[in-house]
């Protein structure tokens, strides 16, 4: 049995006009797997997180979670999983101990009962533990967030965007913390998107625009990438772009930091002749791959 | 029952956080008792007055004394003619003036009806009802003495006595009224905010995906407010008493059994507003204007029930204080028991039990 299971979900939000935000999704996640969507804002990853999580009702389309029903069996679901959404939603005013036992009381436990499970991300925050939730910086407080979504032990853990907004050292910080529960066989699904983040998943799903482009583990997306790709850089990356994108012989051409990544339909040395810059191939990331499967789909 | 216990040491918590709000929570009613009180009273006193004597007689002196002694009046000016007197009133410097005829003296003496006059400024007619049936009272104190020697052929004398306040004092009335606006205030501004803030900062979310009952989220938002609404009852109750002499006849057990009643159906009343809307100001909004502003106009507080237009007279019945008004001044200041009341009481159960149910039905389960 699948620890989350998604069937043909899809979801329109009225107004005008209606804002489509999911389209048939269907996917699987397995028991204890650290399951990542990939997607830009507005990819409709926050409205799937909260159709799984029972607060948020599809219009059509079935999902289950560790095989119950997320309409029917609603009230079960809520006592199993852990769900940290997008926007910090703890209480600002309550200290970071105060938070924590709030929560794990709400879930009929208590912090020493799983302390185990929350140790190595509490021992960072506890020499904070009497300050104020709102007072903590970003990273802290989205480690504060996950311990109150861990504090019941929850078989599913739903993570929406916990690195958005969160400085690299605190993020690579997170992720961490993310490879730590993997003993504990807690079914993990977790947005981002960053794309980097991408490759510490077990499985990832790519999403645009309320759909599914890929789903796979982040080594054979990589791997589909099967045609050659080249980092180019000039003294003025923007002109060469320009240039690179009238010319008939480029596949396709992009932005990429600091370097441009470009796709020849042909022969390289052909294309670069003439042109003052330099150029090196390189592996697709999965970013490049995003960017491919955005221009098929 | 731990997660309740731990939910209302939550709410207790938020609102310990915040002591400014707790200290206007708690000084309010009393700030308020006080300015209705000393402030804005509806008694009339030291009104000034002119006096135009065209008689300067004996018996006009002595009707003039008798305005002079009484505590309703000052005579501020003897104008000399009615040009002088118009002038005065025109000036704003006197609400009455008596103008007392050149045969006043002679009209006594001759067995003739003795004329005087009473001029009121009506800009502000209440006040210009009051003075000029003070003034008549003055005028009809003056006749009884001056016939006190004289037998008249008949005359009919009344003896007037004012029931439950006898001082005519104007903080019988609103204190009643104040305890109905500020409980109103406290419990349903506050429960709908409080609710209505989880939703506005997300924290909702993450209760709704935890096993907590929606009942215990709306409940535990209730209890503290309960609690400062009962010790509003009774820092009004005794500041009340000792500073403003409003006597408590009726019995204190009744006095907050009915305090309680009506605290729960303003709670409920806060409920329902925060399960219709989604943000603190819309919630602050309905809760300010759409539920302060009929309360005080509807509930008797201000203006009485009975002179209102009839589609008025039946809209008041659904504001819960009207019925608390009505009987707190009962139980209150008549001294009635309780089952003296029963029937409001009924009503301010039955509102309860509706408006409970209602926003536990409205309650939304998702978002």
């Amino acid at each position: 049995m699948n620890a989350i299971s998604v069937r043909k979900i899809a979801k329109t939000y009225a107004g005008k006009p209606p804002i489509l935000a999911l389209k048939d999704i269907s996917f699987d996640v397995k028991k204890g797997e650290l399951f990542g969507l990939i997607g830009p804002d507005g990819s409709g990853k926050t409205s799937l997180f909260r159709i799984l999580t029972t607060v948020l009702l599809a219009d059509a389309g079935t999902a289950q979670v560790e095989g119950l029903d997320v309409v029917k069996d609603f009230k079960k679901i809520r006592t199993m999983v852990g769900y940290m959404p997008g926007k910090f939603s703890l209480y600002q005013d309550l200290s970071v101990e105060e938070n924590l036992t709030f929560f794990a009381n709400v879930f009929n436990t208590s912090i020493e009962e799983n302390y185990h499970l929350i140790k190595d991300i509490y021992v960072q925050i506890a020499p904070f533990k009497d300050r104020k939730a709102g007072k903590l910086s970003g990273g802290m407080k989205q480690k504060l967030a996950l311990c109150c979504a861990l504090i019941h032990k929850p078989k599913v853990l739903f993570l929406d965007e916990p690195t958005t907004g969160v400085d690299p050292v605190s993020r690579s910080e997170f992720w961490e913390m993310l490879k730590k529960l993997k003993p504990e066989g807690i079914t993990i699904l977790v947005s981002t998107p960053y794309m980097d983040e991408a490759v510490l998943c077990d499985r990832i799903a790519m999403m645009q625009e309320g759909k599914i482009l890929s789903i796979d583990t982040p080594q054979l997306i990589v791997a589909q990438y099967d045609k050659p790709l080249y980092a180019i850089k000039a003294s003025n990356n923007y002109l060469l772009l320009q240039t690179l994108r009238q010319d008939p012989l480029v596949d396709s051409c992009y932005m990429f930091g600091e370097f441009l990544h470009l796709r020849p339909k042909g022969d390289i040395a052909l294309l670069m002749k003439g042109l003052n810059a330099s150029c090196s191939q390189i592996e697709p990331s999965i970013e490049d791959c995003f960017i491919e499967l955005m221009k098929l789909s | 029952m731990k997660q309740f216990v731990s939910f209302i040491k939550k709410e207790f918590l938020h609102i310990l956080r915040d002591p400014r709000t707790l200290m206007i929570l708690m000084a309010m009613p009393l700030v308020q008792l006080i300015i209705f009180g000393y402030a804005i009273t509806t008694e009339i006193n030291n009104s000034p007055m002119a006096v135009l004597d065209e008689n300067k007689g004996v018996e006009s002196l002595a009707l003039i004394e008798q305005f002079s002694k009484s505590t309703y009046f000052n005579l501020v000016s003897t104008p000399n003619n009615i040009a002088e007197t118009e002038e005065a009133f025109q000036r704003g410097q006197i609400k009455l003036a008596l103008i007392i005829t050149p045969s006043f003296g002679n009209d006594f003496l001759n067995g003739n009806i003795p004329q005087v006059q009473v001029l009121c400024d009506a800009t502000e007619p209440n006040e210009a009802n009051t003075v000029s049936k003070y003034a008549q009272q003055i005028i009809m104190q003056y006749q009884t003495r001056v016939h006190n020697n004289i037998e008249m052929p008949f005359m009919i004398h009344t003896n007037i006595r004012m029931l439950y306040n006898p001082q005519l004092k104007g903080a019988y009335n609103f204190v009643p009224g104040i305890m109905g606006l500020i409980l109103m205030l406290i419990c349903a501004m506050m429960t709908s905010i409080s609710i209505v803030r989880e939703k506005e900062q997300g924290t909702m979310e993450v209760l709704l995906v935890s096993p907590i009952k929606p009942i215990f989220i709306i409940f535990s938002k209730a209890i503290p407010y309960f609690v400062i609404a009962l010790a509003d009852v009774i820092g009004i109750l005794l500041l009340s008493y000792f500073l403003l002499d409003v006597p408590i006849v009726g019995s204190i057990v009744s006095i907050l059994f009915l305090s309680i009643l009506f605290i729960i159906s303003a709670l409920a009343l806060g409920m329902l507003i925060s399960s219709v809307t989604s943000s603190q100001q819309a919630a602050m909004l309905i809760s300010g204007v759409g539920l302060m502003l009929p309360t005080m106009m509807l509930s008797g507080l201000i203006f009485p029930i009975e002179n209102m237009p009839l589609p008025l007279q039946v809209i008041s019945n659904i504001i819960p204080a009207k019925w608390f008004i009505i009987a707190i001044k009962d139980v209150m200041i008549k001294g009635l028991p309780l089952f003296a009341i029963w029937e409001e009481c009924l009503i301010l159960a039955a509102m309860s039990i509706v408006l409970l149910t209602a926003s536990l039905k409205r309650f939304k389960n998702r978002l």
